[in-house]
């Protein structure tokens, strides 16, 4: 027994010794807090760009990467604790709110010289009309997918094919408010980028007429589910659509006829942040041409920056799924800030009706 | 009834580590997801390569370490004390320890993060390591009691008082005695400390301020999209490390027995 | 020895790090969105008085579960050598050193139709699904939690003492006897530790549900954590009156349980 807490100590103390010898590594001019989505930034694996260690080797600044989960996460954590992040890449919406409620900074372009590169649609984007807060990350869209063994010579071209009746038990909904709300608006005539809580209601009553249906509610499980042909259709985000269809080659990604939701995650600087400069920096070096494609070949959603687009291998650049075309793109709708009762609201009928 | 016993117990075995051979199958898969593509030992060299991992895995096993260490000591003593208070007032301080354990993870998480941030402002400290710290100290610290009160209802005091008869002061019969008839649930209180100061996410998610992470928070954070087989590799050789020290450790054990074995004859 | 002066530093430390979280939720339970004084939290928390039952149903049956499969496994593992003991103690253990998340997932692979499972089943004539349902939900939490009733079974067991169950054995007593009088008596603290480790974490716990049951098994843990972010007054109304709950369950488990160990 002693034994077991020697052994413990000793692996304390070399593990101690290891921690004190990185953290004195030192040498750097300066540190910057880096808050993103997990598993949203390419890392050195599989041969892709290692992001944060290019950036700290060309700038000489550290990087204190940290991940969240959810928008609501990150909002929590910037609103109520006095933790001082210089860099955050929220989405679309929660821009927005951020926004509004003041807990951003005006950014200063002129350190920022490759947001230039920017695609127009995102220099003035809806959840940011002036352009003055943030700087695109990455976007993309909804998509569906099926396992064309497993759909029974249907052709599903439509989110209605999520509530197809000779599917049942083989359909998979998002685990996510927004996105499954989002759809069933879609089909009830509702346009969700805004909602009020009488459309709440309407796409409640239109979810629970798919819920018998249903397999399950699934967020990251849809990669085993549709590449193991363990269910034959679900919506997800279309640049994993991409990915699981390299993984399986049953798989089939389409985008539907009724347009869908056109995602933007990006950077901006929270009003605390301690290293502004540092974080102008890391927003400026994102914007890279050659940088910003690495991390979106390594993500597989599309790069807002126009001269990244074509460094990025042929079969990802000319992908639908991942760059979906102009006259798509003019049927896609983008999130809107939604106040916080009916936000709640809509989060409580979707609770009731998972349970 | 022998013959029984290990057949029980090898089924038992097989049961808890048979989701771990899948997990560690994986980890030598070719491929980011959980069809079979070919054996590779990339992740395990991608995984060296990759410093955010390796920084998250040494501040998770600091954490977990120290915050074991300091809630045995802090339970152990809570529960020589509780147990030397007479009925309600155990029964109440006995439910008063175990209500850390049954609110969810995430009231306890918000509600530190809320206490820390007042605490914060007043004291002009940020949330990071230590807040962290405190925070699974805090949560750990009532499984140790759990674990140890059963073992001192069964203590015989009368060999801690033969022991300050035979000369020992206090401080000897209490450390020769009492911890040494303590040791086993100390030992469980610890271990389950650590597998759950390991294992949280919720908590440390709210208390760990904006330059601290831990391996849980990096997994748990990755469901949007797929979980790196990397993590998959890291919990093999984790899995290896333990094993082999155990391994010696048990030899060592045995050595020990038949000395004195011998010596005893 | 008979002091209570050890248990101070853990009293101070229970009222900053939990008497204060607690009241911190009570007032929040109690209030609305904009700080007034309301009962709506609780109102609404009641609306989901299916998600409480259920998960406390399936709490229950995963901890009688543990405890049938605990018992002997912490018998057996008392009546070792101690160095096999300790053994067996890490071997139980280590399995939970790998992530929650991962081990999740392992199960999810190994349930799934034409996995490794659903395959041997099949070969032996049994078609069924094997996940997506309730007794998935169940078999994950007896995974999670068992050796946190093994462990607290086992250092109680390891504690009685040989003798008196020789003497019993030499005094003419037949096993189920020696059961009866010594052994089950004498370990009724360690399930009682047993049955609070197992029972208040798979109560609370999430994830699980959503990963291995179906459209409607997800638990009250999982409601929480959901609620929460867009509703802290519902939240923490739905974890006090879970707390509550666990509470009153534990207080009639501690008084059944201290009367027997007067009786012996």
């Amino acid at each position: 027994m002693k034994k077991f807490f020697s052994a413990f100590i000793a692996l304390a103390i070399f593990v101690s010794c290891a921690v004190v010898m990185s953290s004195c590594s030192g040498g750097y001019d300066g540190e910057i807090n880096v808050y993103n989505w997990g598993d949203y930034i390419s890392d050195g694996s599989d041969d892709y760009l290692d992001t944060i260690k290019t950036f700290e080797e060309e700038y000489n600044i550290k990087v204190n990467y940290t991940t969240y989960e959810t928008n609501e996460e990150l909002y929590n954590i910037l609103s109520s604790s006095n933790s001082s992040y210089d860099v955050i890449i929220p989405s679309d919406y929660m821009v927005e709110k951020l926004i509004d409620e003041g807990l951003l900074q005006k950014l200063d372009y002129s350190k920022i010289p490759n947001s230039k590169d920017l695609m127009d649609n995102f220099k003035k984007p809806s959840y940011d009309p002036n352009g003055e807060y943030s700087v695109a990350y990455s976007w993309n869209v909804t998509g569906l997918v099926y396992n064309k063994t497993m759909v029974k010579n249907k052709k599903p071209d439509s989110w209605e094919y999520l509530w197809d009746k000779d599917l049942k038990g083989s359909i998979l909904q998002f685990n996510n408010n927004r996105d499954a709300y989002a759809i069933a608006m879609q089909l009830c005539g509702i346009t969700p980028d805004k909602f009020s809580k009488k459309d709440v209601d309407k796409a409640t009553v239109k979810l629970k007429e798919q819920k018998p249906l249903l397999k399950k509610y699934v967020m990251d499980q849809v990669f085993l589910e549709m590449e193991k042909n363990q269910s034959a259709i679900a919506p997800y985000y279309a640049g994993d659509i991409y990915t699981m269809m390299l993984n399986n080659e049953n798989l089939v990604g389409v985008l539907p006829k009724e347009g869908s939701n056109l995602f933007v995650d990006a950077m901006c600087v929270p009003k605390n942040a301690s290293n502004v400069d540092g974080a102008h920096k890391f927003i400026n070096f994102m914007t890279r041409a050659d940088i910003s494609a690495a991390n979106s070949s390594y993500i597989t959603y599309a790069s807002p920056v126009k001269s990244a687009k074509k460094l990025l291998d042929k079969d990802l650049r000319e992908s639908e799924l991942v760059y979906p075309p102009d006259d798509y793109l003019k049927k896609c709708y983008t999130f809107h800030n939604v106040d916080d009762e009916t936000y709640s609201y809509m989060q409580e009928q979707f609770v009731k009706l998972m349970s | 009834m022998k013959k029984l016993s290990k057949i029980y117990t090898a089924l038992i075995i097989f049961f808890m580590y048979m989701p771990i051979v899948v997990l560690i199958l994986f980890s030598f898969n070719d491929g980011k997801t959980m069809v079979w593509k070919g054996f590779t030992l990339n992740w395990y060299t991608d995984l060296f390569k990759d410093s955010q991992i390796i920084n998250s895995l040494w501040n998770t096993l600091m954490i977990a370490f120290l915050a074991s260490l300091f809630a045995t000591a802090l339970g152990t003593m809570a529960a020589i004390g509780i147990n030397n208070f007479k009925g309600k007032k155990r029964i109440f301080l006995q439910n008063a320890s175990n209500i850390e354990i049954l609110s969810p993870d995430i009231v306890t998480g918000v509600s530190l993060m809320l206490m820390f941030t007042l605490a914060g402002v007043a004291f002009n400290f940020k949330m990071g390591f230590l807040t962290v710290l405190l925070a699974h100290i805090t949560f750990c610290t009532p499984y140790v009691v759990l674990n140890v009160l059963p073992r001192i209802r069964h203590m015989d005091y009368s060999v801690y008082e033969a022991a300050l008869d035979l000369g020992c002061n206090q401080w000897q019969a209490f450390r020769k005695v009492v911890i040494h008839e303590l040791m086993p649930g100390m030992f469980s209180g610890f271990l389950m400390s650590f597998t759950f100061s390991m294992d949280d996410f919720v908590i440390t998610y709210f208390t760990r301020g904006a330059s601290f992470q831990t391996l849980s928070i990096q997994i748990y954070t990755m469901t949007h999209q797929r979980i790196s087989p990397k993590i998959n590799a890291l919990s093999a050789l984790m899995f290896v490390v333990v094993l082999v020290l155990m391994v010696i450790i048990n030899i060592k054990d045995r050595k020990l027995e038949k000395q004195n074995v011998q010596k005893a004859l | 020895m008979k002091l209570k002066r050890p248990s101070i530093p853990y009293i101070f430390w229970m009222v900053i790090f939990t008497l204060i979280p607690i009241v911190l939720i009570l007032y929040s339970s109690f209030t609305d969105r904009n700080g007034n004084f309301s009962f709506e939290a609780f109102s609404k928390a009641f609306g989901y008085y299916d998600v409480f039952l259920r998960s406390l149903w399936i709490a229950f049956i995963s901890t009688l579960i543990c405890l049938i499969l605990a018992y002997p496994l912490g018998y057996i593992m008392s009546r070792q050598k101690a160095s096999v003991q300790n053994t067996l103690t890490m071997v139980i253990m280590i399995p939970m050193w790998m992530n929650f998340l991962l081990r999740i997932y392992a199960w999810v692979t190994l349930l799934q139709n034409d996995g490794p499972i659903d395959i041997m089943l099949s070969l032996l004539g049994i078609h069924t699904t094997l996940i997506g349902n309730q007794g998935a939900v169940i078999l994950g939490m007896v995974y999670e939690y068992l050796p946190f009733m093994v462990l607290p079974l086992y250092t109680v067991m390891a504690k009685i003492d040989k003798g008196l169950i020789e003497a019993a054995d030499d005094l003419g007593s037949n096993k189920y006897i020696i059961f009866k009088k010594i052994i089950f008596p004498l370990s009724i603290p360690g399930i009682i530790s047993g049955i609070t480790m197992v029972f208040v974490p798979s109560a609370s716990t999430f994830l699980v549900a959503q990963y291995l049951g179906g459209v409607d098994d997800i638990m009250i843990g999982d409601v929480i954590d959901r609620i929460f972010w867009s509703d802290q007054n519902t939240g923490s109304a739905i974890a006090l009156i879970l707390m509550v709950a666990i509470l009153v369950f534990l207080i009639i488990l501690n008084f059944f349980g201290d009367e027997e160990a007067v009786a012996t």
